[in-house]
C-alpha cells in the first residue's frame, strides 16, 4: 500500500500500547475490576469507572463487523469495524487483499502497518 | 415540568443561496437572522435569547452576538453536528419556558461550497485532545464510508438493496423540482441513482447530499407573543435528544440516537408516528432516513427499505411525505448541516406555505429529526415535534 497513513496520536493514556505496536504485539484494555475488555482503550474503565485497567496481549484475530471500500478516491482502500476475537469492536482498516471479495462476518488477523511518522497501526487481513 | 405548548416557532427563514464566494460566514447569519425576524415580525431588539452552534465563527455565541449587536439574557452554543439545530430549537423552547428569555433566535450558516470543502470524501481535521482522534485518524474515516458501513450492515442484517436506497432520493427529487432554489431540481429515478458512481460501498453519488452554501434561522417565542404576531401558530409540543456512541466497543450500527430521542418526544408530546402528516428527516445519506424512520417508530427496525420503496415519501403519492422542499438530497445542506433546513420545511407545511405542489393537507402534526456527526461513531439525535394551533 502507498496510501500515506496518518501516525496515530499517542497520549499518555496509550504509550503502552504503541510502544508494544512498535513489536508488532496488539494489547487490549482489560479491566481487572469488572472483568471486561473495552475499546477504544482509555484509563478508566467506560463499563465500570474503575481505574484499574491493564493491557493485556490480544489474540489479535477478529471477524468483519461491518466495511466500506472507498472508492472515490485516488487509491480506493477500506474502513471497516472488526469485532475482536475478545469481544471488542473496533474501527480499522482492511488490508493485503481484494476488495471485492470482502465480506461481512469474514474471519481476519491483524497486521501493522507503516504510518507517516509515528507507530504502525494495526489494521487487519482476511485469513 | 414540560415545554409542550410553552413557545411557538414565530418566524423561519431560510437563506435563498446555494453559493456565497462574495458573503463571509458572519454575514450569512446576520442575514439569516434579520430574515426569519422580519418573517415572524419581531425586531432585532426584541431578540433576547441567542442559540448558535459550531458553524457560528468564533468560540460560542459572543461573535455573531457582537457583530449582530444583540443585547441577550440568556445564551446556548451547544454542538452536535448536524443535529444541533433541531436540538437547539428545543433548547430555545426549555429556556423560554422557564423564564430566561421572551424571543429566541437560532442562527445557521456556513460556506463549504465556496471554500472547495471535500465535505464527504476526506477526513476532516480533529481536535487532537479528543480521545478517540488517537484510534481513528489512521483508517481515514470520512462522513460518506462512515454512513455507507453502517448502510452495509443494514443491508447485511435487513436484506434492504440499494434499489430501496434509491427511493428516497427519488422522493427528494420529486419535491426539488417545484423549488426554485433547489440545486439539483431533475427528478431522477431508481436507475439513476444505482447507476451513478460508487463513492464509498454501497453508497452511489446519488445517495449523498449535496454541499451547499447558505444558512437558515428560527425565531421562537412565548406564547403571549406568538399570539399577537400576524402568523399562522406553530407550537412546540415534543422534543426528545440523545448521544449515541460506541459504548466501550459494543454498539449496534443499524440503530441511531433517533431511538431514544423519537420515544421521549413522543411521549412529550402525546401522540404516536401514525399521527404525524409530515415529516422532516436528516438526509445527509439516504441510509440516514431508512434508519431514522425505523427508529422514530414510522415503521419496524429493518422495514425501512420496504417502507421508502415506491414512492411512499412523496408527497400526494406515498403515506409519510417527507422532505417536501427536496431536503438535504437535492435542495440544500448549509455548512453541511442539515436540521436547520428540517424546521424551516417542517414550519411551512404546517403554516400551509410549503409550494402547492407538495404542501399535505390538513398539515396540523408534523416532525423534524436531526442526526449529527457520525452515524458509524458517535453522533447526536434531537427529534422536534410541532403543532399547528
Amino acid at each position: 500500500m502507498t496510501r500515506k497513513i496518518t501516525s496515530p496520536v499517542v497520549t499518555v493514556e496509550t504509550q503502552t500500547f504503541w510502544n508494544a505496536a512498535r513489536e508488532n504485539r496488539f494489547m487490549i484494555p482489560v479491566c481487572t475490576a469488572c472483568g471486561k475488555p473495552h475499546w477504544y482503550p482509555r484509563a478508566i474503565c467506560p463499563f465500570c469507572a474503575s481505574e484499574k485497567v491493564e493491557w493485556r496481549e490480544a489474540s489479535g484475530r477478529g471477524t468483519i463487523y461491518t466495511f466500506s471500500v472507498m472508492r472515490r478516491v485516488k487509491e480506493p482502500y477500506v474502513i471497516a469495524h472488526v469485532t475482536l476475537a475478545e469481544g471488542p469492536t473496533m474501527l480499522t482498516n482492511l488490508v493485503d487483499c481484494d476488495f471485492d471479495r470482502l465480506r461481512i462476518g469474514q474471519p481476519v488477523a491483524v497486521v501493522f502497518k507503516e504510518t507517516e511518522n509515528g507507530p504502525p497501526a494495526p489494521m487487519f487481513r482476511p485469513v | 415540568m414540560t415545554i409542550k405548548g410553552k413557545a411557538y416557532i414565530a418566524g423561519a427563514f431560510e437563506h435563498p443561496t446555494r453559493l456565497a464566494p462574495d458573503k463571509t460566514v458572519a454575514q450569512l447569519h446576520a442575514e439569516v437572522a434579520l430574515g426569519a425576524l422580519a418573517d415572524a415580525g419581531l425586531r432585532r431588539e426584541d431578540v433576547d435569547g441567542y442559540f448558535c452552534s459550531g458553524d457560528a465563527p468564533g468560540p460560542g455565541p459572543a461573535s455573531m452576538a457582537e457583530y449582530m449587536n444583540l443585547k441577550l439574557r440568556h445564551v446556548d452554543s451547544t454542538e452536535v453536528g448536524g443535529a444541533s439545530y433541531t436540538l437547539l430549537a428545543a433548547h430555545a423552547a426549555e429556556a423560554i419556558a422557564l423564564g430566561k428569555c421572551d424571543v429566541a433566535l437560532v442562527t445557521l450558516a456556513g460556506r463549504p461550497r465556496s471554500e472547495g470543502m471535500a465535505t464527504g470524501t476526506a477526513p476532516r481535521p480533529r481536535d487532537p485532545h479528543q480521545p478517540e482522534a488517537g484510534w481513528e485518524a489512521p483508517y481515514a474515516i470520512t462522513t460518506a464510508n462512515g454512513y455507507a458501513m453502517c448502510a452495509m450492515r443494514h443491508m447485511h442484517e435487513y436484506g434492504t438493496t440499494s434499489a430501496q436506497l434509491a427511493w428516497v432520493k427519488v422522493a427528494a427529487s420529486h419535491h426539488a423540482q417545484h423549488n426554485p432554489h433547489a440545486m439539483l431540481p431533475e427528478v431522477v429515478t431508481v436507475e439513476d441513482v444505482v447507476n451513478s458512481p460508487t463513492i464509498a460501498d454501497p453508497l452511489h453519488r446519488l445517495d449523498c447530499c449535496v454541499i451547499s452554501d447558505g444558512g437558515g434561522a428560527l425565531v421562537i417565542v412565548r406564547p403571549e407573543i406568538a399570539k399577537k404576531l400576524n402568523r399562522p401558530l406553530v407550537k412546540i409540543i415534543g422534543t426528545g435528544e440523545a448521544v449515541k456512541h460506541l459504548t466501550g466497543g459494543s454498539f449496534d450500527l443499524t440503530t441511531s440516537g433517533a431511538v431514544r430521542a423519537g420515544p421521549i418526544a413522543f411521549a412529550e408530546a402525546g401522540i404516536t408516528p401514525a399521527d404525524i402528516k409530515y415529516a422532516s428527516i436528516y438526509d445527509s445519506f439516504t441510509i440516514t432516513v431508512i434508519i431514522q424512520l425505523e427508529d422514530l417508530g414510522f415503521c419496524a427496525k429493518g422495514a425501512g427499505g420496504k417502507f421508502v420503496a415506491d414512492g411512499n415519501l412523496i408527497a400526494g403519492v406515498g403515506k409519510l411525505p417527507f422532505n417536501t422542499d427536496g431536503g438535504g438530497l437535492c435542495n440544500n445542506h448549509p455548512a453541511n448541516r442539515g436540521s436547520m433546513t428540517k424546521v424551516i420545511e417542517a414550519v411551512r407545511q404546517l403554516r400551509g406555505e410549503a409550494h402547492p405542489a407538495v404542501q399535505v393537507k390538513n398539515c396540523d402534526l408534523a416532525l423534524a429529526q436531526g442526526t449529527g456527526f457520525q452515524l458509524a461513531t458517535r453522533h447526536g439525535s434531537a427529534t422536534l415535534i410541532m403543532e399547528r394551533e
